[in-house]
């Protein structure tokens, strides 16, 4: 089956050069994650047609959008796409119900038949009362489901969102992103999903692209890619330390010398991850059963839902979380000595 | 306003002060003239500066009317010449001069460009409804004459324009947009080659008297009446019909 | 959440450094209207208001004013957003051409439009030759020469609001669908409108005091070129309280004119 999307979007910006292979099916919502100034914004914009490719393409349903190499371009009022802004950019001199109906006029639907298609979607979106409100007008959660709505009503076949949720605060945010997750999924075209959240990422694609300084350094579904992290990047969002090395049987030696026991033989260059309870701290070398000890220097401390998460340096740069009894019962600041350890059961190692 | 004016005509006029009292016509002397003076009175200016060693005259020219609205709200000036009786009316009436004399005459002409391409003789011509003339507005002195010479001999027409002074008049007749313009003689004598003046007799019902007087705030009364004098001179009147006016 | 939020009750204090000159600057703006409205002969004032001439000067000034300004936007927000939006070489030095009009002496531009419009003129006999039309000293002469000094303050003021607009709500447009005349027409040009307006009423303004360029290149004829400012001009050579009589009633007209429209535009936001 051909991919709705196959795009393989190549922008130079200065220095920066995004490479993105990406294809996306029917149905299918693809997340690109990643941090801030990694190119999901470039990618999208180059996906929309807002920006040219310098090589590569995009083609929908087998029809090229965009091919330097051809010198062909689509203009974005052509390509199909619809896109969710960051901010929303709800036309502001135009009610919700004209923002909605934008789209559908312009590609020809008669004005009443538009506004009955974009009534439509605004009750689909839960809006059918707020109509006639102009965008200052309404919440930022309102304004997020409008502008859903708005580029679900032009029937694209590629639907594009860029941080769709990072504008709102804590509360609305839960409600809308489980209400975005039931639109996405009744979508039948493609979406793809720009987010620097793993838990957008997480909880509305079925799979994750992540991409750091514009090429992907991991790709997969959510479980995947959380359970076995491919960098710093992921491994700190979903909360893992991770190192890289090379196993030998039970013993892996990390790039920075230290060597980890672990619990699942392997050979070859591998991954090895922990989570940061699984790090005990103490205040002088532990005797006993864990196999990995090693004297840390605390540089940092601070909240970490219920627990403190303690930052560490020293051999193995690690995150640590500890319970506030264990932590003041060790007097813990920045600038102490700590014995850290890790039992190897609680390593997991995968191959790189 | 007026006090103000007083304090600003001490200010320009100090030197002129200090010398009141004295039968020497010396120091500075501020003479407020109509804009159609400019060329012989500059003239004139200097020649009176050759005559009189240690007095400097300073002209300001404008329109009449302008002047005259100047001088009433207390503007430092010595000598007033006006381009219509009118105007010196309004400030004798005022209070600010007394006994005004014509020194000068001046006579309507039609304006045309050089060669006359129209072949214009006459009033009566300039009535072709094919003709773009320029007059001046009746609101000034040359538009108040244009009409009584008009009306004198007779002749109907319509200008497409009142211009608002004699020399936009002339520059839209330089710059080609009408092809006759009723102007002053002096005017036709200042524009230089590129104009002609067509004379007419008719202008005689519209002759324009040119009256000055010395003002009575005068900073420096003793040079200003003398300036008056020596622009009633044979010497002065030379140089007056040298640029188109006439003796009185 | 409503647009409208009621200013906090709270008090500022205001500087010193900034209230006392902006009161002195009010004081110099506005004091030579108090001299106006005092010197004004208030009893004649119906009778002057009655005069034909007054009135034809009037309303020639109102319509006037008016096309020129049709014009200065039918031709003016092209320009701003050729210059906001479109990189071009010499861009800056087109920008810097559109205000010349600014620090042209009116009178000099006058002759300037004569040059070019009137009877000798490059365009102007050209216009007279091909269809017997002739500018000078006509109303659609006031009108040019009112339009060519406006302009300039409709292009600044609308080259600035499209430099202020967000430039991804064209964007948003485009991924909607529309191509680049609907993006313009649907929402920049509703989106600058603010900017639009307050460079159409600078425009009007302007226009409406004009002087120089209209006397020099559409001369003055009653009912036909005579606006208001040249009426003013020359009842200033015979009559001050003329003069004063009618700067206040075109005073008046442009003011009500603009309050007006002021309460139309916040009436319909």
């Amino acid at each position: 089956m051909t991919p709705v999307l196959d795009a393989h979007l190549v922008a130079d910006r200065g220095d920066f050069r995004l490479d993105l292979p990406l294809h996306v099916e029917a149905g299918e919502t693809v997340a690109l994650l990643g941090p801030n100034g990694a190119g999901k914004t470039t990618a999208l914009r180059a996906l929309a047609g807002l920006q040219g490719l310098s090589e590569g393409h995009v083609a929908l349903e087998g029809r090229d959008l965009d091919r330097p190499a051809q010198r062909h371009w689509t203009a974005p009022e052509r390509r199909g796409i619809g896109v969710v802004f960051q901010d929303y950019l709800l036309f502001p001199h135009l009610s919700a119900l004209d923002n909605v109906a934008f789209g559908p006029r312009r590609r020809g639907v008669g004005r009443t038949a538009a506004r009955e298609r974009a009534a439509r979607w605004l009750a689909r979106v839960g809006l059918e009362e707020l109509a006639g409100r102009k965008p200052r007008q309404l919440s930022g959660g309102q304004a997020q489901r409008v502008a859903l709505a708005r580029a679900l009503a032009v029937e694209p076949t590629l639907l594009l969102l860029d941080e769709p949720l990072a504008a709102l605060d804590a509360r609305t945010r839960l409600d809308t992103r489980a209400e975005l997750h039931h639109h996405l999924s009744r979508h039948a075209g493609a979406s793809v999903l720009v987010t620097h959240d793993p838990v957008d990422a997480l909880v509305l694609a079925d799979r994750l692209v992540v991409i750091e300084d514009g090429a992907i350094v991991q790709e997969g579904d959510a479980e995947t890619v959380t359970a076995r992290p491919r960098s710093d990047y992921v491994a700190r969002l979903v909360g893992l330390n991770l190192y890289r090395g090379r196993s030998e049987g039970r013993n892996v030696r990390l790039d920075g010398g230290t060597v980890l026991t672990v619990a699942d033989p392997l050979d070859g260059d591998a991954f090895a991850a922990f989570k940061p309870s699984a790090v005990a701290l103490h205040a002088g070398r532990p005797d006993g059963s864990p196999r990995n000890v090693w004297e840390a220097t605390v540089t940092g401390v601070h909240r970490h839902g219920d627990n403190l998460r303690v930052q560490l340096d020293g051999p193995l740069r690690a995150a640590a979380d500890v319970t506030p009894a264990a932590a003041a019962q060790l007097g813990l600041r920045s600038g102490q000595r700590v014995w850290a350890a890790v039992k190897a059961t609680e390593i997991r190692t995968y191959p790189d | 306003m007026r006090a103000a004016a007083l304090a600003c005509a001490a200010v320009l006029g100090l030197t002129a002060c200090g010398s009141a009292g004295d039968d020497d016509a010396s120091g500075h002397l501020t003479v407020f003239a109509a804009a159609s003076l400019t060329e012989a009175f500059t003239q004139i200016g200097e020649d009176f500066e050759d005559a009189n060693p240690g007095v400097e005259v300073v002209f300001s020219f404008a329109g009449s009317a302008s002047l005259a609205s100047q001088i009433a709200q207390g503007a430092p000036a010595d000598v007033f010449a006006s381009a219509a009786p009118a105007n010196m009316d309004s400030v004798v009436r005022s209070g600010y001069a007394a006994d005004p004399e014509t020194f000068a005459r001046n006579r309507l002409v039609i304006a045309v460009p050089e060669g006359d391409p129209d072949g214009i003789t006459g009033l009566a011509d300039l009535a072709d409804p094919g003709l773009k003339v320029a007059l001046c507005a009746e609101e000034v002195p040359c538009g108040a004459a244009a009409r009584t010479a008009l009306d004198a001999a007779g002749v109907r027409l319509t200008p497409v324009t009142y211009e608002t002074d004699v020399k936009a008049a002339l520059s839209k007749l330089g710059l080609g947009e009408v092809d006759a313009a009723l102007v002053y003689r002096t005017d036709t004598e200042a524009a230089g080659g590129a104009v002609h003046g067509v004379e007419f007799p008719e202008s005689d019902s519209a002759i324009n008297d040119y009256p000055i007087a010395a003002l009575d705030d005068a900073p420096n009364p003793a040079v200003a009446e003398a300036f008056v004098d020596y622009i009633r001179t044979d010497e002065a009147l030379e140089v007056l019909t040298a640029h188109g006016f006439q003796a009185p | 959440m409503t647009a409208k939020t009621s200013a906090p009750a709270r008090r500022q204090r205001i500087p010193a450094a900034l209230l006392i000159p902006a009161l002195l600057g009010l004081a110099f703006l506005t004091l030579p209207l108090a001299g106006l409205l005092i010197r004004a002969p208030w009893s004649t004032m119906p009778q002057r208001l009655a005069e034909p001439e007054v009135l034809d000067a009037l309303r020639l000034s109102l319509v006037t004013a008016t096309a020129s300004t049709g014009l200065c936007l039918l031709f003016g927000i092209p320009i701003a957003w050729l210059l906001a939006r479109v990189e071009f070489r010499g861009r800056s030095l087109v920008r810097a051409l559109v205000t010349v009009p600014l620090v042209l002496p009116p009178v000099v531009g006058g002759v300037a439009l004569l040059l070019v419009f009137g009877r000798g003129g490059l365009v102007g006999a050209w216009l007279d030759e091909a269809f017997g039309i002739t500018l000078p000293f006509s109303t659609a002469g006031v009108v040019l020469a009112m339009t060519f000094v406006a302009m300039p303050f409709l292009v600044v003021s609308v080259e600035g609001a499209l430099r202020g607009a967000d430039i991804r709500y064209e964007e948003a447009a485009a991924t909607l669908g529309a191509g680049r005349w609907t993006v313009f027409t649907r929402v920049t040009l509703p989106l600058v409108a603010p900017g639009i307006a307050a460079g159409a009423v600078l425009c009007w303004a302007r226009a409406l005091g004009e002087f120089g360029a209209t006397i020099t290149f559409a001369g003055n004829f009653p009912g036909r070129t005579q606006t208001m400012p040249l009426a003013v001009y020359l009842a200033l050579e015979t009559d001050l309280e003329a003069a004063i009589v009618l700067s206040l009633i075109l005073l008046a007209a442009s003011v009500t004119v603009l309050a007006c429209l002021r309460e139309r535009w916040t009436a319909t936001p």
